[in-house]
């Protein structure tokens, strides 16, 4: 990314949760934040700005929550901006607190994004509808499972695929000790044996709904010499977006994406990420999405991502990991699960990813997709300041 | 015994109603230790004895029910909060009992008591048969006091869950405007028509709309489009949803004849495993008296007739 380098020099998250009926959400995001200003050395007032990310109002049903929790998160008195982008927004979140890193404009940002599903009902608030026009998804599995089967039928996938990721990702997620679903000796037969939801997307291929917040503290080069730990510095950034119906328009595998893969990779000297990235934090909220977005991020051409997750070079101990955290099928906190990815991205680079660590991770790509396919944020974090 | 009636059956038992009740109600001297307790609690305290062990016996009593040795002299303020270690669900109460809708009694360890106190719980207005899902070991309460009280068990009228969660309505009341196109849209429905706009790069959109979305520019011209089409994409439904007949129900993406863009739409009148990509389908329309200005006037799309090539 153009302007001065940018740091990841704090990571701090929350357990996930089904309920976190123990706190109130200006509780919830505190944990968090409180976390990642630990791990970076700092308190609230060594925080020059701070950016939150947050999906739609209508899911808790707080209006403004960037106001509502301005105190709570040490920003009176200081810029305070809150970023919503649907289900891309805890990537657009960190990008954001990157750019006013790399602006000049400050030198220590607090980067907060959350979801408390628990408050109420996503599916309802994704579901909606202008009352003059026809609307028949029932939430966003209804909404992605025919793409997931036009993509079946065009690449030849074969249908064990799906239960692949979704088993893999969960064996993931019981290295993640911040992890929602942790479901023990978990197989694929396993997953094929649980209800159809939307076909072809049966119920352990869907993300949980989960509460949670995770934080990151961003700084210049100054902070990161002050930082008691390793710094994740960060190579590139890229946001695109396109409208949900034209003409011409893949919804299987969106241009935006491509484009905004294109553009986060000439940045950071990206020519072939499978090779140049050493682990990759991906937005894979329904299973089928990892071999979507292993075509549409350039890991495999088109039609052959399903045959990279089918090889094991997916998996933890694969040649190119995807989602080592567990990702988004193993904890959905829908507001905070693009910063979640990026957070994670930078704790591989930083050797803080604990059990989940890849060894000798020094490239790292966190990625964030929303609303219909429509919206994408992505950054590469490595180990070396560029 | 006074029987209050007899029944004509030679077969039948005879049975009646009677009362036992000492009149005025027995007394019982309470001792030190009880009394104490007692006495705490009509001025709103709970307190318990330390035993000799360490322990703090709540309600207190004059000896360690453990092993029986005298207890120290010295009581403890406990709780009020505390934590249920067991319950059992009370669905149907009795006359005598506290409450007269579902209640449960629970063994609660106050704060800072070693020995559980019985006591009823107040799950709330809503308590039915079955016991609330929020009724559960480890659940933190806290006692309801009687404004008046006595100093008796029952000062305490029961325990109730701490306050974890409120409920926040909230309600937006809005004024919706379909606007131009889609009111155009919407009107030609009402006769059977489908409209849609051409851009100026000579796509088809439909609903008829204002603007390219790609470039903003404004369309060319209105185009008629014939209801029928081909289904480019589905899914297969198993989640249960107020606008859809059943489930399973199929929704899927209907690009209409000339058209360029897909139609999010149901699909009716087939059997959901016989649906496959490609399918030619046309609309079945809403009888004319059942359409309307302000919703979509295609009930669902259905195959197109025998006969015709639907590869």
């Amino acid at each position: 990314m153009s302007g001065r380098p940018v740091a990841v020099i704090g990571v701090g998250q929350t357990r996930y949760r089904t309920r976190r009926d123990d706190v109130s959400i200006a509780g919830l995001v505190r944990e968090a934040a409180l976390r990642a200003l630990e791990d970076a050395g700092l308190d609230f007032a060594d925080i020059d700005a701070v950016v939150l990310g947050k999906a739609p109002d209508l899911f808790e049903g707080v209006v403004m929550p960037d106001l509502y929790l301005a105190d709570a998160l040490g920003a009176r008195g200081k810029p305070l901006l809150r970023v919503h982008t649907a289900g891309s927004v805890g990537g657009s979140t960190g990008i954001v607190g990157a750019s006013h890193i790399a602006s000049g404009a400050f030198e220590r940002v607090l980067v907060v994004a959350w979801e408390k599903q628990s408050e109420s009902n996503a599916t309802w608030a994704l579901t909606l509808a202008h009352p003059m026009s026809t609307s028949l998804v029932v939430g966003a599995g209804g909404y992605f499972a025919p793409f997931i089967r036009a993509y079946i039928e065009r690449s030849g996938a074969p249908g064990r695929i799906g239960p692949m990721v979704a088993a893999k990702d969960r064996r993931n997620a019981l290295r993640n000790p911040y992890a929602h679903l942790r479901i023990p000796d978990i197989t694929p037969e396993m997953v094929e044996a649980t209800p159809m939801l939307w076909e072809p997307i049966r119920y352990l291929e869907a993300c949980p709904s989960s509460d949670g917040a995770c934080a990151v503290v961003l700084g210049g080069r100054t902070a990161a010499r002050a930082a008691p730990g390793a710094p994740a510095w960060v190579l590139g950034t890229a946001m695109r977006s396109e409208p949900i119906a034209f003409a011409g328009r893949d919804a299987v595998d969106p241009r935006a994406g491509r484009d905004c893969a294109a553009d986060v990779y000439a940045q950071a000297g990206i020519a072939d990420p499978r090779r140049d990235i050493d682990v990759a934090e991906v937005y894979v909220p329904f299973s089928w999405y990892e071999p979507m977005w292993l075509e549409n991020l350039g890991f495999a051409s088109p039609g052959e991502g399903w045959r990279l997750t089918e090889s094991g070079a997916t998996a933890i101990d694969g040649d190119t990991p995807w989602n080592p955290s567990g990702g988004v099928l193993s904890a959905n906190p829908i507001g905070a699960s693009g910063l979640i990815r990026f957070a994670e991205a930078a704790q591989q680079v930083r050797g803080a990813a604990g059990d989940h660590q890849i060894d000798g991770a020094r490239t790292a790509l966190g990625h964030a997709y929303g609303a219909g396919s429509q919206f994408f944020a992505m950054w590469i974090v490595g180990s070396e300041c560029p | 015994m006074s029987p209050d009636r007899q029944t004509g059956s030679p077969d039948e038992t005879l049975s009646g109603g009677h009362t036992v009740e000492f009149p005025g109600g027995y007394t019982r001297s309470t001792g030190p230790v009880i009394g104490r307790f007692l006495t705490e609690l009509r001025d709103g305290r709970i307190v318990g004895v330390r035993a000799r062990s360490g322990r703090v016996l709540v309600p207190p009593t004059e000896y360690d029910p453990h092993d029986g040795s005298p207890v120290t002299g010295e009581f403890v303020e406990v709780g009020p909060a505390g934590t249920v270690t067991t319950w059992t669900w009370v669905a149907q109460p009795r006359p005598a009992h506290p409450f007269t809708r579902p209640f449960a009694w629970a063994l609660i360890l106050l704060d800072g008591a070693d020995t559980p106190l019985v006591h009823a719980l107040d799950l709330g207005p809503d308590s039915g048969p079955a016991p609330p899902r929020r009724l559960r070991t480890g659940l933190r309460v806290r006692p309801r006091l009687r404004d008046e009280r006595v100093g008796d068990i029952t000062d305490i009228a029961c325990f109730r869950p701490e306050v974890d969660r409120i409920t926040a309505p909230t309600r937006l009341d809005y004024t919706i405007r379909a606007g131009p196109a889609l009111t155009r849209y919407l009107d030609a429905q009402l006769e059977g028509r489908i409209l849609g706009m051409r851009s100026r790069h000579g796509t088809v959109y439909v609903p008829l709309r204002d603007v390219d979305p790609t470039d903003g520019s404004p369309g060319t011209e209105e185009v008629e489009l014939p209801d029928t089409g081909v289904l480019t994409m589905f899914s297969v439904n198993h989640v249960p949803d107020p606008r859809a007949p059943e489930v399973p129900f199929v929704t899927g993406y209907v690009r209409l004849d000339g058209a360029d863009v897909d139609l999010l739409a149901l699909i009716g009148r087939v059997e959901p495993s016989r649906v496959r990509t490609g399918m030619r389908v046309r609309a079945e329309w809403l009888p004319p008296e059942e359409r309307s200005r302000t919703r979509p006037s295609i009930r669902w799309f259905v195959p197109a007739e025998k006969g015709e090539d639907d590869r």
